[in-house]
């Protein structure tokens, strides 16, 4: 896709996010919009994958270790055709298949159930080592937050790819500098990020803008031209990103927009739309 | 050691070493099987897998979480991992990466969980694993299984492979006499069995508490009471037919189990009675407290889970 295009299609993802998350009342549209594009980018470009054929064997995966931005996974596989956008606005409620956080069994294209933070990059390390096992070719990506980084987990994964020499592993930290309680380096500061996966024996890629579509399309063809070891790509972003009150605005990292910020949001992403158009 | 009916001599197996055997046997039949480790293999007796498949054998370091979450994504790339640690880490640990990981997903997974109970002996309460039953059968969609001996270890580990979902099986440090040795013997997931038919009283044991309530029943007989024992390896989903129907003809039940007395064998026998067919119980486990340093034969006579202590315990039940 042109970068265009992929700025239009993050677009209605972000639409989409802000529009599940309103419905529902709740969830966490920050970090699902600072993940836009990346999420946009692995599945509108980068992932061999098959909407029709969710399960097909020779897939690559996706685990959203950060399972609360599940608003930006749902979003960009219904944007991709693995289920009615319209289902968007289930989000959370009883009976939908789109759960608080995301659970395999019910949703075509989720890859794993995640929620509890730290766990889905050890997944992730096991499809790739699987992978290995069975010489399969496919590439396993993984998604986290970097207060999710805090968790211990994160790093016996972390040693353990380093260890195993995991290159068909691509971890990606979605590095926009908040978490619940604040900024990351206020509550309990895990940089410096690079630095620490390179210490675990990780290729590691600073993608100083993950809103950019050229750069992130640099930064996974690295990743994929790495062999050897795998790799960290940290993606430098914007919390909230593409809506105006919610840009680096921590207040918003799990708090649902009411009616009138919901048409203020729109608008916002309306006006980019057409900027694009 | 000799059996009590026939003086036959008895051999004795850890079902540890029954664990590492069975997973040899099997790797060879089954290309899927691999297993994992947390630093333990030497201990979990999965290192004659290792040796056998060092190609199917990941250790992990000492990192159990980690190794939840590795096991689960082996699985979803097909194969069939079985993730070796002692009960105290394997359960008490990763307890919420077990749940989340493996359980909510109802991945493809089995849990062996060696050195449960305080059979582990000398290192003391930091290793005895008194809790792991409860923890397991919380979680849904979960297999639970707690084997007597060598025999029905291996069986377990077989009918775990041919399962499709999570098992968690627990297997003990200390040798343990072989007592379903028996040309007839069958092993079904879920299906409790009668070890010894009686009227006045029923024994609901498992694991290593299986050959105390054998031996206990026979010191009841020379009293002239008729125990009946029955064997539950399964104890998550529970037959609880067979549990009924004794209860209905004894009209009183003792459970044993190197466990704590909470949420364990007891608690689920307890479940299923009050149902259907409300009938007293007499728990015998650990009584809510901790286990110490000692040898495995020490603690279970300390604690009464040896023929000795259910014998007197069920004598108080019946007083």
């Amino acid at each position: 896709m042109t970068n265009l295009e992929l700025q239009k299609m993050a677009n209605e993802v972000r639409k989409g996010i802000v529009t599940g998350v309103h419905a529902a009342k709740a969830g966490h549209p920050g970090g699902s919009l600072s993940a836009a594009d990346i999420y946009t980018f692995l599945y509108f470009e980068e992932m061999n994958i098959d909407p029709k054929d969710p399960k097909k064997a020779d897939r690559d995966r996706f685990v959203l270790s950060k399972g609360h931005t599940a608003p930006g996974l749902y979003s960009t596989l219904a944007n991709r055709g693995y289920f009615p956008v319209e289902d968007l606005v289930t989000l959370r409620k009883l009976g939908s298949y789109l759960q608080g956080h995301p659970c395999m069994q019910h949703v075509p294209g989720v890859d794993m159930s995640s929620g509890s933070l730290g766990q889905g990059i050890s997944v992730a390390c096991g499809m790739a080592l699987g992978a290995k096992m069975s010489n399969a070719d496919y590439r396993v990506y993984t998604l986290l937050g970097d207060g999710e980084i805090e968790e211990g987990q994160v790093w016996e994964a972390s040693m353990f790819a380093g260890h195993r020499k995991l290159d068909n592993l691509c971890v990606i930290v979605d590095n926009n500098g908040l978490q619940i309680d604040g900024k990351i380096e206020d509550v309990c500061s895990p940089y410096p990020i690079d630095k620490k996966f390179e210490a675990f024996n990780f290729h590691v890629i600073n993608l100083d803008d993950a809103h950019d579509f050229d750069k992130i399309r640099a930064a996974f063809q690295e990743a994929r031209a790495t062999k050897g070891m795998p790799t960290a790509i940290i993606a430098h972003s914007l919390k909230g990103k593409g809506v105006s009150f919610m840009e680096g605005n921590v207040d918003w990292h799990g708090k649902a927009p009411n009616d009138e910020e919901y048409a203020v949001a729109m608008a916002d992403l309306e006006k980019i739309a057409q900027q694009l158009a | 050691m000799a059996d009590i009916k026939t003086n036959k001599v008895v051999s004795k197996i850890a079902t540890r070493e029954s664990y590492g055997n069975a997973l040899v046997e099997i790797g060879k039949e089954n290309p899927d099987l691999v297993v994992l480790d947390a630093d333990l293999a030497a201990a979990t007796k999965t290192g004659v897998f290792k040796k056998a498949f060092p190609d199917r054998h990941i250790d992990c370091g000492i990192a159990e979480c980690n190794m939840t979450g590795v096991a689960a994504g082996l699985s979803l790339s097909g194969k069939i991992p079985f993730m070796s640690s002692f009960a105290m880490f394997a359960a008490g640990r990763a307890f919420e990466q077990v749940r989340n990981s493996i359980g909510y997903p109802h991945l493809n997974v089995k849990i062996g969980a060696t050195h449960a109970g305080i059979t582990v002996g000398e290192d003391g309460a930091s290793h005895q694993c008194n809790e792991d039953i409860a923890l397991m059968r919380t979680i849904p969609g979960m297999v639970v299984m707690c084997p007597a001996d060598d025999v029905e270890a291996k069986a377990a580990v077989r009918a775990a492979v041919e399962y499709e979902g999570p098992v968690y099986i627990r297997f003990g440090r200390a040798a343990v006499p072989v007592i379903n040795d028996r040309p007839d013997y069958k092993f079904e997931i879920g299906k409790g069995t009668v070890v010894r038919e009686g009227t006045d009283v029923t024994i609901v044991a498992t694991g290593i508490c299986v050959d105390s309530a054998l031996g206990a029943a026979e010191m009841l007989a020379q009293d002239g009471i008729s125990a009946e024992v029955i064997n539950i390896c399964t104890i998550k989903p529970l037959d609880e037919e067979i549990i009924i129907n004794s209860a209905k003809k004894t009209g009183k039940v003792v459970t044993a189990e190197e466990h704590s007395v909470i949420g364990g064998l007891g608690s689920a026998v307890c479940d299923a009675l009050c149902k259907s067919h409300p009938t007293p119980v007499c728990k015998i486990g650990m009584q809510d407290t901790f286990g110490e340093s000692g040898s495995a034969a020490a603690l279970v006579e300390k604690y009464k889970l040896d023929a000795k202590g259910v014998y007197e315990q069920v004598k108080t039940f019946l007083a």
